[in-house]
Parts: C-alpha cells; structure tokens; sequence
C-alpha cells in the first residue's frame, strides 16, 4: 500500500524509527528532532503521476547548520502540490533550490540532485540563467518591479532581448488575463505597478511568473502578507491554473493547501514527513504525526 | 503567575515613568534640533538680509558740521560708547575727498537734512559719485538748467546714450574678439606648419599665405569696426552732466560713465523699487568693473554653474560605477572593508590638497600631455599652454575627485536599500546579473544616488580653496561656454562666486564698499546652489515617485 523511499542511511539509524501504530502521534517527529533520520511516508497516487519535476535525496545546507535532508519527492505534472509545515522547516529553502535562487546565499552547499523534465537542474553544465527562464517564482511580499505594469508582466521576455510589439502585447494581455488582473488594469498598463493595491501587485507577480511559459510556477507563501479579501482572489487564480501549470506552493495555512492543491507534502525539520493526495493527507493520513498537525495539534 | 492582594505591589517611581515617557529625551532631541535651526536660520537669514539691502536705495543725509564742511552720503553705520556718539557716512568722490566714508563725531554736528535732489551715481570708472544736479550740456550748449529741467533731459537723452555705449562695448568685446582669434589662428597654423613640415615645405608658405591674407582681411574689417564705434562713441562725446558736490565743488560726468542713478530722498518706495531692480539687474547681468568690486557679476555666476553642472555630470558617472561594483561586485572581505574606509577617509582630506593635486596631475601632468600632443603651436608661438594651466576642465575634474566620496557613499547607501526581494525576483525571471542592477536596482535607488550628488553639488559649489589652483581667475571675461565655436572651451580660465566672496572682501582695496557685495555675493552664491538643489530634489521626487513609492 505505501511506498517508503528513504534516504542512504546506515541501517540501525533506520531501525530506530520504526513504524507503529501504537507508538506516540509524535514519535518520528521527536526522532527527526533528535536528529535522526525517518522514513518518508509517499503515497502511491504520487508515484503513479508523470512527474514535471523529480528532487532526488536532496540535501542542502547553510554553512554547517542542515536545512534540508535527503528530500525525494516527484513533483506532479499539471497539478498544485502544497508544501506544508512548521515555520523554520525548510519549505522556502527548498523552493528556492527548485530554480537555484540559494545560489547568490554565500556559503550554500548541497547534495543530490533535482531535475525538471529530465534535465538535471545541479548539473554544472546547466546554464542557470537558463534555468530560471523555465520556471516562475512568486514570494511572499508582493515585489513589484519599480516599472510599469505593463514592462513588469513582460519583464522575463524584455531581459530576453524580445522586442516585437506584437509579442509583448500579446503576451502581457495573456498572462494579465491568466492571473485574473486584466479587467482592473488594462486602463493603465503603462501606469506605475507600485501604484496598484498588495492583492493586485501579488497577482501582477503571478503574471509575471507565467508570462514566459514556465514549466513549473514555485509560489513561496503567496498570500501570506494579503488581506482575506486579496487571499481569496489569488486561491481563485491558483484554481484556475490548476491543469495548466505544474504548481510548487508553500503555505502555512491548512485550509489554503486542502482547497487549492492536489497533493499535499508534510516537512518537517528539513525533512519530508509525509506527501501524497491532498485529500488523504487531510482525511486519512498514514501516519499520525501528519494527522496531529494538520487538525492543528501541533505545529 | 496569579494576582496575591497580600503582596505588596512595587510603586512605580516618578522618574522611572519619565523615562518611560521618554519626556527628557522629547526636550533633548527637541532641543538640539530647535539650536541647529536656529543656527542655521539665523545665519542664512542675516545673509539674506545684508546680501538682499545692499541695493536698495538708502537716503542720502547732508551732514553739516558745526566748522562749516558739508558732506553729503549714506549713513552705513552708527557706534554709541560710553564718550562718543558716531556715524560712518559713505560720502563718495573718492577723486575728490580721497576717501570713500568718513566718521563723523554727532557732537561736530551742527544740522542733517535729506534734500530732494540729493543724487547717487554709479560711474563706470571712479567709483559712486554724491551731489547735486545742476546742469546739463552738450558741447558748449547748455541742454537744460537747473535740477528739475537737466533731470528731465537727461531722463530723455540717456537711454540712448547708454545703448550707444552698449552697442561700441559690444563690438569690441564680440567682433574684435572674434577677428583677433582668427589672426591667431592663422598665426597658430604658420607655426604649426614650421613645425610639422619645416620652412621649405609647401605647407608652411600656404599657412604664411593664408596668415597674410587673414591679416589683410583683419586690418580691414578692424578699420570698419573702428568707423562704427568711433561714430558710436563720438555721438556720446560732449554729454555731460554738472553736478555739485555738498562743499560746492562743481563736477562735469560724461553721460556715457553714468551706469546707474538715483535720487532716494525723492523716491517712492515704488520708485526705490526700480532702482533696487535695476541695480540687480546690472549685477546679475554685467561683468565687473573695477576690481571686481562694482558692476555684476555675471561671468562668475556662469562659471560656477558651468563647473558645478560639468562636476556633477562627471563625478556621477565615476561614483556611481565604482559604488555599483564595490556594493554589487565586489565580494565581501577586508579588501572591500579597507577600500570602503579609504574612501570614507578621502572626505577628510583638506580641499586644497586636491587643489595642489589638481595641479600637479592634471594641470601639469595631463594637460601638458595634451598640449605637447595637440597644442604644440600655442605652446611653441607665445609660450601659452592651452590645457597645461587651469581651466574649466580640470577645476571640474579636481572638484570632482573632491566630492566623490559623498556619491560613493551615499549611492552605496542608496544600494544597500533596495530590497533583496526585487533582485530576487528578477532573478528568478531569468535575468543575470547586470540585467538586474540596470532594470531593477539602479532605477530603484536613484533617488538616493540622487541625494548623494545634491550633497556633492553643494559641497562643490563651495569650496574656493582647491579652486584657485586650478583654474579660477580674478577676472576672466571671456566665458568658458559661449557662442564662439567649438562653445565649450574646457581649457579656459573662469571666474566662480565663492572665490570672489574671497577676493571683494580681502583683496580689495576699497573694503568698506566691498563689504555689502560680499553679503550679496553670498547671498547669490547661496540661492543658486539652494536653485540648483531645488532642481535636484524636484528631479528626485519625481523619480521616487515613479520608482519607490509603496501602497499598500
Ligand atoms: N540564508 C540563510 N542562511 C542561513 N540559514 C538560513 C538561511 N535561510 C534559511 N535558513 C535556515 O534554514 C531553515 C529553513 O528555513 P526556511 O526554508 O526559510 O523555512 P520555512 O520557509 O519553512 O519557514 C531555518 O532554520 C532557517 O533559519
Ligand atoms: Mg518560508
């Protein structure tokens, strides 16, 4: 029924987490606390989709201090898959090392491999740069461009030497229209994007991202500084891209992953706890901890 | 923890609430804030004051003292002690007194009175005149008699002879100066050809050839010249105004020498209002007369501008790409720290060290470089270097090193404050690293790159001492950008307001009179860099708000 994948690790660190049923609902938690490496628990229904992007016995670390440990996991083609966890627990630092933004971190080491359909991202003949233009990143702060609106959506093109008139209108109409902002700014695209509300400029950073096509859209806790009403609007967006993008989401907020994504992964201290459909993640996980922290007794 | 009634509960002490109200801070922040302001209001304001009265017409006082001589001028200072009583009274026709004020004891004095046509004039040469209108004559011809009917035509005819005198200045200065230039360069292409080519070369009897027909053409257009402002100048001749002075001394000024005049004791105070203009007008349009300390001022107006705007425009670049890799580039470690507090170091170097730098590199390193390479003709024919001696450029250059640690350091700041999430962000769209500083982060801290060339601006516009080494003059007439081709002439000599500030009130020998002008000369220096601040900070807020502005 599960499949456990596990990190290389010496046998007897494996044999003290073992599986029971009848243990505490923290145990593996305690055990990843003490700083023992556990099993991920990854449900099937992951492993049966095609993946966009496969992180492979990932590990990564800020000078000496361990951020992230032996993380593998298929990120789903077309699908929204939700990080969750504490805060603290790694969820950004492995989003950013999706499109290697961890790079400009001095002193960032890392193991083990990712790869985005196929091509391994770490390979040292990868071009970041790249990289980067197959992929869209939005962060927690709205971070509009000081530009206009209209040069903020068609930014990715513009750095790409893209300077048909056509293309960019197109473009910009598009990708303002895929993230739900068409209608309150096509009046004035070319008016500052500092001037538009945080709800707006968040969902013009999501034009952003999707404007050139990316293969993967990573949004690192994209409504965490908006109000209820912006929060809803972009849980809206996230719907709608649904199907058309892979989506790589972190949140803290367990309503937002059960009604956005499709699978939901469980971090916990740089380690993959437990991932598999949302809906089992937050009906009937496998393990306990995973149930003690998304009905919110913990975390 | 539970509340215990039983417990006694610690009072809180007044002085500890204070300090927790933060009152004493509130006055001591408060405090120092209202002495800086004070401080600095009082002094721009009594600039203002001194540099803002020195025009306006003040009352001329007829002094009589009690053993008959009379003096007739402004009272510019009164001095009470304990014994005397006195004043200081500019009474002018300096050629006639042999002074220009005097101190008068009050107890000498035996009446004062403001008469009507008590009249002040400002010559072009001798300096103020004081007296009393008494006729006006053209050639042996008696025009008018008497103040009111000699004021009269000379109201009528004196607009005209001015315009004459303007027009014959104009061509002296302009179309002489422009056929003495090409006579120059004919003469400099004579000796360049020597040079290059030797005597017997074609070249060389070509350029003599062309020297000699460029001096034929010069003599005569000279001769020409010379027929329109004799003509000019022989209309004028023979305009005299009679005057009186208060001890009964008659005195003829030719019309033509009279720049400004007035009579303040018959004035309104529109009336006063004109002349007040009017004087400005002359000082902030005219070049000086007299050692500087009459006249305008307008070729040192143009010199400081032209030097601080060239300043600014070549310290921004060099700042801003150095800030730029120091800040972006530049990996953090001792070498970036010590580079950083050298720089940091270099605002505490005295100014005149970058002057005598100036000097030595520019001057005399570069400049002579250029002139061996380039100017070899002017050096070689009168021992003229072009670029090996001060001039606008290197009196720019020299500023500029001057006040580049300010644009360092400010557009560093500027650097540091843009937020990491938009390099982030741009980033993550796929842009490298110079895509980055040029789209995101210098528009973003321009406005605070900004800042740092007001304050650069500021700090050059200022400074005198650098200045006099490399390339402020006394007197330069000819403008460092004027209409006479190639129009920026980077090598030449210029005039600059803070250095006349130095020169008028210590240099001169006429310190009394000086004195007023240094407050205006201030005064101006002052508002202009206040101008060209304002013009900075309008341009900043603009970019802030294109570029920084945040709502939420
Ligand atoms: N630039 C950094 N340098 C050093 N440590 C970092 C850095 N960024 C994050 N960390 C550490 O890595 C861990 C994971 O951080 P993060 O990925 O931001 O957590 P999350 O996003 O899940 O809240 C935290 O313990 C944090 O302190
Ligand atoms: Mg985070």
């Amino acid at each position: 029924m599960a499949h456990s994948t596990t990190t290389p690790q010496p046998p007897s660190m494996h044999a003290a987490a073992p599986r029971s049923d009848d243990s505490p609902p923290q145990d593996r938690l305690l055990a990843v606390a003490a700083g023992r490496d556990v099993p991920s628990e990854v449900h099937e229904q992951v492993l049966a989709e095609t993946p966009v992007l496969e992180i492979d016995r990932f590990n990564l670390w800020y000078g000496s201090k361990q951020a992230l440990h032996g993380i593998t996991m298929p990120i789903p083609n077309n699908q929204v898959t939700a990080l969750i966890g504490p805060s603290g627990c790694g969820k950004s630092t492995l989003l950013r090392s999706v499109n290697r933004l961890n790079d400009l971190v001095q002193n960032v080491r890392i193991t083990g491999d990712m790869r985005l359909n196929g091509d391994s991202i770490y390979d040292p003949r990868m071009d970041v740069i790249e990289l980067r233009k197959r992929m869209g990143m939005v962060f927690q702060k709205p971070n509009p461009f000081p530009m206009s609106i209209y040069e903020n959506v068609v930014y990715a093109l513009r750095i790409d030497g893209e300077s048909n008139r056509g293309v960019l209108d197109e473009v910009c109409e598009l990708s303002l229209r895929g993230a739900a902002l068409w209608d309150e700014v096509k009046d004035r695209l070319h008016e500052s994007a500092l001037g538009l509300s945080g709800g707006q400029q968040q969902r013009l950073c999501i034009a952003r991202a999707i404007a050139a096509e990316p293969e993967v859209l990573l949004l690192d806790e994209p409504c965490s500084a908006l109000d209820p009403i912006a929060t809803g609007k972009v849980e809206d967006l996230i719907q709608e891209l649904r199907g058309r993008y892979s989506v790589l989401m972190v949140t803290h907020n367990m309503q937002q992953a059960s009604r956005t994504s499709d699978y939901t992964a469980f971090m916990y201290l740089g380690r993959l706890i437990e991932y598999g459909p949302t809906t089992d993640i937050f009906t009937k996980p496998m393990l306990r901890e995973t149930e003690a922290y998304v009905t919110g007794r913990f975390g | 923890m539970t509340f215990d009634s039983q417990r006694p509960r610690r009072i809180r002490s007044a002085y500890s609430s204070m300090v927790a109200h933060g009152e004493p801070w509130v006055w001591l922040t408060g405090g120092s804030l209202a002495a800086a302001i004070i401080m600095i209001t009082g002094l721009l304001g009594f600039i203002a004051f001194r540099g803002a009265m020195t025009f306006w017409p003040a009352p001329l006082e007829l002094v009589t003292l009690r053993d008959g001589r009379k003096a007739l001028g402004e009272v510019t200072e009164r001095e009470q002690t304990a014994t005397v009583s006195r004043r200081l009274v500019r009474s002018a026709n300096f050629e006639l007194a042999g002074t220009h004020y005097e101190w008068f004891n009050d107890a000498e004095i035996s009446t004062t009175a403001f008469p009507d046509w008590a009249t002040a004039i400002e010559r072009l040469e001798g300096g103020r005149f004081h007296g009393f209108p008494v006729r006006l004559l053209h050639g042996e011809a008696v025009v008018a008699e008497g103040p009111e009917a000699s004021w009269a035509a000379f109201q009528r005819e004196h607009p005209t002879i001015r315009r004459r005198h303007r027009q014959a200045g104009a061509i002296d200065k302009h179309d002489r100066g422009e056929l003495q230039r090409q006579l120059r360069a004919a003469r400099l292409a004579v000796v360049g050809a020597d040079l290059a080519a030797g005597r017997d070369s074609d070249r060389y009897r070509a350029a003599v050839q062309a020297e000699e027909e460029t001096a034929a053409r010069v003599a005569e257009e000279s001769a020409l010249l010379d027929e329109k402002t004799a003509a000019l100048r022989g209309e004028n001749e023979g305009w005299i105004y009679e005057f009186e002075t208060a001890s009964g001394e008659k005195q003829s000024i030719p019309l033509e020498s009279i720049v400004q005049i007035w009579q303040p004791n018959r004035l309104s105070v529109l009336g006063k209002a004109g002349v007040y203009l009017a004087r400005w007008a002359e000082f902030l349009a005219d070049d000086p007369r007299e050692a500087n300390s009459a006249g305008g001022v307008f070729p040192a107006i143009w010199g400081t501008v032209a030097m601080t705007l060239i300043m600014a425009l070549l310290v921004a670049p060099f700042g801003v790409l150095a800030a730029l890799y120091l800040r972006e580039y530049a990996s953090r470690g001792w070498i970036t720290s010590a580079v950083r507090i050298a720089i940091n170091n270099l605002a505490g170097v005295p100014s005149i060290v970058y002057g005598a730098f100036g000097l030595g590199f520019f001057c005399y390193g570069v400049g002579a470089g250029i002139d061996d390479l380039f100017f070899r003709p002017a050096l070689v024919a009168d021992g003229q270097p072009t670029f090996g001696t001060g001039g606008l450029l290197w009196a720019s250059l020299t500023l500029a090193l001057l006040t580049l640690p300010v644009v360092i350091v400010a557009t560093e700041e500027a650097l540091a404050a843009v937020p990491n999430s938009m390099r982030e962000g741009s980033y993550a769209c796929g842009a490298g690293k110079w895509q980055t500083i040029r789209r995101i982060v210098l528009p973003r801290a321009l406005p605070g790159i900004m800042t740092g060339l007001i304050l650069a601006m500021a700090r050059g516009a200022g400074e005198v001492a650098p200045l006099m080494l490399v390339g402020v003059k006394k007197l330069a007439l000819e403008l460092p950008i004027d209409g006479a081709f190639p129009f920026v002439h980077p090598e030449r000599e210029f005039m600059h307001l803070a250095f006349l500030i130095y020169d008028v009130g210590f240099q001169s020998p006429n310190s009394q009179a000086a004195k007023p002008m240094v407050f205006t000369i201030t005064f101006l220096l002052v508002t202009i860099i206040a101008l060209l601040n304002v013009a900075a900070i309008w341009i900043r807020s603009r970019l802030k708000r294109r570029y920084v502005s945040q709502q939420f």
